[in-house]
């Protein structure tokens, strides 16, 4: 390694939430350079959010779990290894052993963690059996689950052992894949650790309520494989058996302190590297351990916040100061299929001569409970279950007055609101990082930050488990208000109205240039946000073609190229295939586009063909053959009507009871083209079996023998949604007409990014059904005056431009050398076809080609 | 200094990319709103978030007084006059001096000043990973 050599080098083991936020305070507070910082993970990937793990079974990719935006890692003086183990410490010679090699240290900081505890049960480890750890296990867990669920003709059945915070967690997410569910908890409630008899029967009632079965006082004596070897059958004490197709073990964790075991490093009773209140070890004061794995004042922390506070801690010690771990509390937060559940501060009631406050409704699930002192002054700790919309305003008060009569703070939300409190300076806002009042409205009065992602880059406060946010947004407003900032819901800096007032403005007044409209409605020369907003209202408003002069300065590159931006820089094409029919003429059309001019192809996830790898100069002699082929642009690059996907019908189906793909073809026909604040997808399917998935459309249709049922607001995507039934029974004219207005009302009134179900959500079905059918705002007219001028005024964009040699001259690589590939693209073959080649290929020079070598035209 | 192509070929707040010296660049030709007087920025081609060449398709903006391009893979948002990221101040784009000449636009052969850390440059890394 080439280390320079007058750094100090720090050796961190274990690429965990902690040593993410260890780095992260070396690159911020060591300005000097004085150290130079290896990690060593064991996982694959580089340090991400454990946490928000669950939200992998929300369709959550693991990358979006990953912390931070990865230039830390790319940091100079920081070096992350993956898939690298460390095998041994050696704290005599200073050195670690990883990777094959040994590496020197001058300080050393053990960040490992901990593991999953499985208790010694019969059975335990047999396949099926999982832990909920890591990106791996949830993994794994998932395929296993959708792998069994294809071969049974029933629900998986499932078991969670552990009734706590991460068993249900993990409940959770096997609910979410539609695994029947038991969770089975030794203890005589759920979330012992944590809430109190009374919130634990409350909860039980809420998840019960869901469909998942609580066996609470019940130990697992063993797990039985069926013929296949895999697990079958769960036998408890007592006799009772529970069949079961997966089990996963939430039974707690176990420090990772092996490493140091066999480094003869000090460890804790129960594990944990035991450490001093500098986190240092004892007898090595160039030894840290932070995290899980750390064992400080005789206990394990197992919340990200405690282990956050050890980085800091380290950070300070290695630049020379003299920080020490304050302490820290074990206040929890959780939402988990709906149900909120927080416990703070002295939840048991413990301290001498405490009263407990009770609010308890059964049937409608909630259960408060707040511990005062005995003059009932103090806040001293609580549970909420069910509802816990005042936690964030009252954990931060935990040992201050509450400022009023405790049962005010007990009510149900909207009864009266809680008695507001000005928060102390000191009141701890943020518990994963350890953020105070005092320097959230420090952020926004002394460090300028005017809005949330602001506020939250620079006091870190809301970036790990987000249930503060709601607090801290308080705050800021708070702050802002006091200091005459007026908080809107302005576009950006350089619009003070939100995205629909834009759009009235710009349909009454008439203003048809992003110049004009600024200038009357707006500051400075925009930016990429309302740019593209006001190129898309224009272009709603049917004001001609995309890249025409003044317009095209606002598209996006998607659309100002009308082809999607690749990670390399090239693009892909997306011709239009309405319903998903196409003739094998067609495809044969498609296919020679691709094969000669070199491009990777794909079936895309809505019925039609995506052809990638095509550089910005390729895109109109591409467009040129297609269009002459009689395919048309299909706006996959716009905010935009994209698909309507469609089952085959009754045409073929032996089922089907209406010609879902004409009636697919038909609206795509109609609406392609139409520009909005968010994409737009629709579906139709020929009978109640629905293969079309129209219902996780923003616009759904399902063929009944009547005519047709129309569902509005689905998504797919990170939040999906079920499209809701929005009229039944409805005749092909009736039923155009009334997507019509719907779409055109979505148009003019929805926020910037909204796709319909969150619209839908915001104002109302009942609203937006008031609207649509019974006209109550008197505007359906002129919806379909507006629907009708798109109609008319459609057309190709991609034809368009091959027909304007002006438009056609900002399709070129390099403007001083128009036909030259950019140099440093570069491809290798997978399975048949070529795509980018990774950083690691381009570096270890495995590359089969440069940007033009494949291409054939 | 490099000529590269007339003025009347930039369109106002729109970028083109050119290669000078090697180097491809990303060009702006912005107009002062009070004077009409015509500038060229000239910042390096490469966006440094995600190694693609595509910096002269971001979309060119404002921000307070800053004149910005907002890189159109990953939105972050630079000052055209300096390169700096203004969403992450540790990040600089690579400027070069530029100078409009009996209507023509010339790029000088290379940056203002080298960028003090290499990782800050991938093209450095890039150059050296091409064999
Ligand atoms: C190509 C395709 C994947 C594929 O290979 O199958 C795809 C690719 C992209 N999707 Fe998708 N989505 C594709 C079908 C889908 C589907 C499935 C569907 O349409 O039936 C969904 C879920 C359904 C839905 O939208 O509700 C889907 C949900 C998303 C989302 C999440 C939207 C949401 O409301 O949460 C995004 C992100 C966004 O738009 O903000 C996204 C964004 C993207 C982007 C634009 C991401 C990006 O910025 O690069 C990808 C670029 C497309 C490209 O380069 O051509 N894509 N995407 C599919 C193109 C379909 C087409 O023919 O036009
Ligand atoms: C599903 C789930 C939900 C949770 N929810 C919450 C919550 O709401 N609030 C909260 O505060 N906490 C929560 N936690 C706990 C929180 O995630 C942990 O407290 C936190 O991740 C601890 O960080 P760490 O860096 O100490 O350990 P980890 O994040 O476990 O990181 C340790 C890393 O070290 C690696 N490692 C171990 N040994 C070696 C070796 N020899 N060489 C190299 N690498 C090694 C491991 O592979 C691991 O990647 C949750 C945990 C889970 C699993
Ligand atoms: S939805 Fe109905 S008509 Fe369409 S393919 Fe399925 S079964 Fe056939
Ligand atoms: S309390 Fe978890 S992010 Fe603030």
């Amino acid at each position: 390694m080439t280390e320079t050599s007058t750094r100090k080098r720090l050796v961190v083991v274990g690429g965990g939430m902690v040593a993410h936020r260890l780095v992260e305070a070396v690159a911020d507070r060591d300005t000097a350079g004085e150290w130079h910082v290896d990690v060593f993970a064991e996982e694959s990937r580089a340090p991400y959010d454990r946490v928000a793990l669950t939200s992998f079974f929300s369709g959550r990719d693991p990358e979006d779990l990953l912390l931070g935006d990865g230039s830390l890692w790319r940091r100079e003086g920081v070096r992350l290894h993956t898939n690298a183990p460390v095998k041994a410490v050696d704290t005599a010679a200073r050195q670690v052993h990883a990777r094959g090699r040994v590496y020197d240290y001058d300080a050393l900081v053990l960040a490992t963690g901990s593991s999953a505890f499985v208790p010694p049960v019969e059975g335990s480890d047999l396949p099926g059996s999982f832990v909920y750890r890591t990106v791996d296990d949830v993994t794994e867990l998932r395929a296993w689950v959708t792998d069994r669920g294809a071969e049974l003709d029933r629900p998986v059945r499932g078991a969670v052992v552990g009734g706590g915070l991460l068993g249900l967690e993990a409940a959770g997410a096997l609910q979410a894949m539609g695994v029947e569910s038991t969770v089975v908890e030794f203890a005589p409630r759920l979330m012992a650790l944590q809430v109190d008899e009374g919130g634990g029967e409350a909860l039980r009632r809420l998840i019960e309520k869901l469909g998942i079965t609580v066996r609470t006082s019940t130990a697992t004596k063993r797990i039985k494989a069926g013929r296949n070897g895999r697990v079958a059958r769960m036998d408890f004490d007592g006799g009772d058996r529970l069949p079961v197709d997966v089990v996963v073990f939430a039974t707690g964790v176990r420090p990772r302190d092996e490493l140091a075991r066999a480094a003869g490093l000090p460890v804790g009773e129960r594990g944990g590297v035991r450490v001093d209140e500098a986190c240092a070890v004892p007898g090595h004061d160039d030894v840290y351990a932070v995290g899980e794995v750390a064992c400080i004042d005789g206990r394990c922390w197992g919340l990200v916040g405690p282990g956050n506070t050890m980085a800091e801690v380290v950070v300070d010690r290695l630049l020379g100061g003299g920080a020490t771990f304050p302490g820290a509390d074990t206040s929890t937060k959780l939402k988990l299929l709906g149900v909120d559940v927080a416990s703070f501060g002295d939840v048991f009631a413990a301290q001498a001569g405490s009263l407990e406050v009770v609010h308890s409704d059964p049937v409608n699930g909630v259960y408060k409970k707040l511990v005062v002192s005995d003059d009932a002054q103090t806040l001293l700790g609580g549970v909420l279950v069910g509802d816990a919309s005042a936690y964030a305003s009252l954990r931060p008060l935990v040992g201050s007055p509450l400022g009023a009569d405790p049962t005010a703070w007990l009510l149900p939300e909207g009864v009266e609101g809680p008695p507001s409190t000005e928060l102390p300076d000191a009141a701890n806002v943020c518990s994963c990082n350890n953020v105070s009042a005092g320097a959230i409205r420090c952020a926004v009065t002394e460090q300028g930050c005017t809005d949330l992602p602001a506020v939250k880059a620079c006091s870190r406060a809301g970036t790990s488990c987000g249930s503060c946010l709601p607090l801290v947004k308080t705050l800021m407003t708070s702050e802002l208000e006091k200091a005459g900032v007026e908080v809107s819901d302005a576009l950006c800096e350089h619009f003070a109205v939100s995205r629909a007032q834009l759009f009235d403005i710009v349909r009454v007044t008439g203003l048809r240039t992003f110049s004009e409209i600024i200038a009357a409605h707006g500051t400075g020369r925009g930016c990429d946000i309302c740019r593209p907003v006001v190129a898309s209202i224009l272009s709603s408003l049917g004001t001609g073609h995309v890249l025409d002069a003044d317009q095209a300065r606002l598209q996006d590159t998607n659309d100002h190229v009308m082809a999607n931006l690749q990670k390399d820089g090239t693009y892909s094409v997306v011709p239009r295939i309405p319903g998903g029919e196409i003739t094998p003429e067609g495809l044969l059309v498609i296919g020679q586009v691709a094969q000669d001019f070199g491009l990777y192809t794909k079936i895309t996830g809505g019925q039609r063909i995506d052809l990638f790898g095509a550089r910005m100069e390729q895109l109109p002699a591409i467009w040129k053959r297609l269009v002459d082929a009689g395919f048309e642009s299909g706006q996959a690059y716009g905010k935009a009507v994209r698909t309507v996907k469609s089952c085959v019908g009754s045409t073929w189906c032996r089922y089907g009871v209406q010609d879902s793909v004409g009636l697919a073809i038909a609206l795509e026909l109609r609406y392609r083209g139409l520009r909005a604040p968010h994409k737009i997808k629709l579906g139709v399917s020929g009978c109640a079996r629905e293969c079309a998935e129209a219902r996780s459309k923003d616009v759904g249709v399902i063929a009944t023998e009547n005519g047709w049922n129309l569902y509005v607001g689905g998504n797919g995507g990170f939040t999906p949604r079920h499209a809701q039934l929005f009229a039944e029974d409805l005749d092909t004219e009736t039923l155009v007409r009334t997507i019509d207005r719907f779409l055109m009302y979505y148009v003019r009134t929805a926020d910037r990014l909204q796709r319909t179900a969150p619209w839908v959500e915001q104002v109302g079905m009942d609203e937006v059904r008031r609207v649509v059918l019974d006209d109550s705002l008197g505007i359906a007219a002129d919806l379909d005056a507006a629907m009708a001028a798109h109609v008319d005024s459609y057309e190709d964009e991609w034809a368009a431009t091959l027909d304007d040699p002006e438009k056609l001259a900002h399709f070129v690589s390099f403007v001083n050398e128009p036909d030259t590939a950019d140099p440093s693209l570069a491809y290798v073959t997978e399975r048949g076809q070529r795509r980018p080649a990774t950083a690691d290929e381009r570096r270890e020079g495995v590359l089969v080609a440069g940007p033009t070598l494949e291409v054939r035209s | 200094m490099t000529p590269v192509c007339p003025l009347d070929r930039l369109v106002p707040e729109r970028g083109v990319a050119v290669l000078v010296g090697g180097h491809q660049v990303a060009l702006f030709r912005v107009t002062d709103p009070a004077t009409g007087e015509d500038r060229v920025h000239a910042v390096s081609h490469l966006d440094p978030f995600s190694g693609a060449h595509v910096m002269a398709r971001g979309i060119v903006g404002s921000s307070g007084e800053r004149v910005t391009v907002a890189s159109p893979m990953y939105k972050q948002v630079f000052d055209l006059a300096t390169g700096a990221c203004l969403t992450e101040p540790d990040v600089r784009l690579p400027v070069w001096p530029t100078r409009i000449l009996e209507g023509l636009v010339h790029v000088a052969d290379r940056p203002a000043e080298q960028p003090v850390d290499p990782s800050l440059d991938p093209s450095a890394a890039l150059a050296a990973a091409t064999p």
